[in-house]
């Protein structure tokens, strides 16, 4: 295999490109990928500070990285989620990156300033652990953004994150969430703008740029998210990628350009009657926002045990 | 040749020389899930697999919320 712009040897394919690169052209794909997300929807515009949700996985720091490289003032923001060893394992990784090249690294910790974690919160209130985790992160990043004058919010989701979860989506025609399934979610009503800069990149291509730019990660899945729905959607589509390379992109891509604004009216709706929560203040559509209801429950509750799996 | 797995960790003796798509449908791998990596860099599919260096095949599927 010979790379498709220097014909130097390769070292990966992109079957959904039909090429092959050398690593130096590869990183560099990637990059002008990111760079071109993030004017095809206009994520971030110049000057703006951007907070990069950071777990320690390779998605997150790939995204991390390929942001500073591309000249964005880009700051990192972890959540110590209480998820046993492999918490303190994925903090370490986050804490390394950013030692390593002197950057910002803002933290919280469940435990300490909440005084519940995500095993204990899942079992409190009978929610499944990804939903707990998942509330508590959106919960957070949007205050550390609002709380430190960030203007966007950067995540890692990948283009097989969107098209696994757009795949659950149709599965049950979940139209609030396929309105508000996109690349970026505008400022609105205290929320901040939220991002997505690795859409146009797959998962492994992610794992790729780590290992080809020395950035160590997690290897390790999530102990809580082993046997989840998600992972068993990725795995579907990655056996149709496999026959048809181009398969998730074309599925995401074209919900993009042809079907999402038909839900847009649905995901609206479940906006139209936000207020501060009563005891926070963030934007929720009740008089109490779903976390400080999570944190009623869980907080102070008596620890438990690392459960693994769904 | 020594093949390094992962979630859960484990390793394996297979006899080389053989390719990487070989390799990887012998362990009944898809490709578009894993990374195969020797020393600090990655090998593509049509590469040939020998030597002493250790090769790892690295899940690259990760979940969980969003």
């Amino acid at each position: 295999m010979k790379c498709r712009v220097c014909r130097e040897p390769a070292v990966i394919d992109v079957r959904r490109q039909n090429a092959n690169y050398c690593a130096g052209h590869f990183l560099r794909m990637c990059r002008d990928q990111v760079a071109k997300a993030i004017d095809e929807f206009s994520m971030i515009e110049p000057g703006e500070r951007v907070l990069v949700a950071v777990s320690g996985g390779k998605d997150s720091l790939a995204c991390w990285d390929i942001l500073r490289r591309l000249g964005y003032d880009a700051d990192g923001f972890v959540i110590g989620l209480g998820i046993g060893e492999y918490s303190d394992e994925s903090s370490r990784y986050a804490h390394a990156y950013a030692d390593e090249r002197g950057l910002e690294l803002l933290t919280c910790d469940l435990r300490e300033e909440y005084d519940y974690d995500v095993p204990t919160a899942a079992a409190v209130t009978k929610r499944v652990p990804c939903s707990a985790c998942g509330l508590s992160k959106r919960h957070l990043f949007d205050k550390a953004a609002r709380d430190n004058g960030y203007d966007v919010v950067a995540t890692g989701h990948n283009l097989d994150d969107e098209a696994a979860v757009l795949f659950g989506n149709i599965l049950r025609w979940q139209t609030e969430f396929l309105g508000r399934q996109l690349p970026v979610l505008p400022e609105r009503d205290g929320f901040p703008r939220k991002v997505k800069p690795l859409v146009r990149l797959g998962e492994r291509e992610m794992a790729a740029y780590c290992v080809l730019s020395g950035i160590d990660y997690i290897v390790e899945e999530c102990p809580m998210a082993v046997g989840n729905k998600h992972i068993g959607y990725k795995e579907a589509l990655n056996q149709i990628e496999a026959a048809s390379p181009g398969s998730k992109h074309d599925f995401y891509f074209s919900f993009l350009k042809r079907v999402s604004f038909r839900f847009a009216a649905d995901a609206l709706a479940e906006h139209d009657d936000l207020a501060p929560c009563e005891r926070c203040g963030a934007p929720t559509t009740g008089g109490v926002c779903a976390f400080c209801k999570l944190v009623g429950r869980a907080g102070g509750a008596e620890p438990v045990q690392l459960r693994t799996g769904h | 040749m020594k093949v390094v797995l992962r979630n859960p960790r484990r390793e394996l003796d297979v006899a080389g020389p053989i390719s990487v798509i070989a390799l990887l449908n012998r362990l009944d791998l898809n490709r578009e899930s894993v990374l195969v990596i020797q020393g600090d860099t990655l090998v593509p599919g049509d590469a040939m697999l020998a030597g002493d260096q250790p090769i790892e095949i690295r899940p690259v599927i990760s979940g969980g919320s969003t």
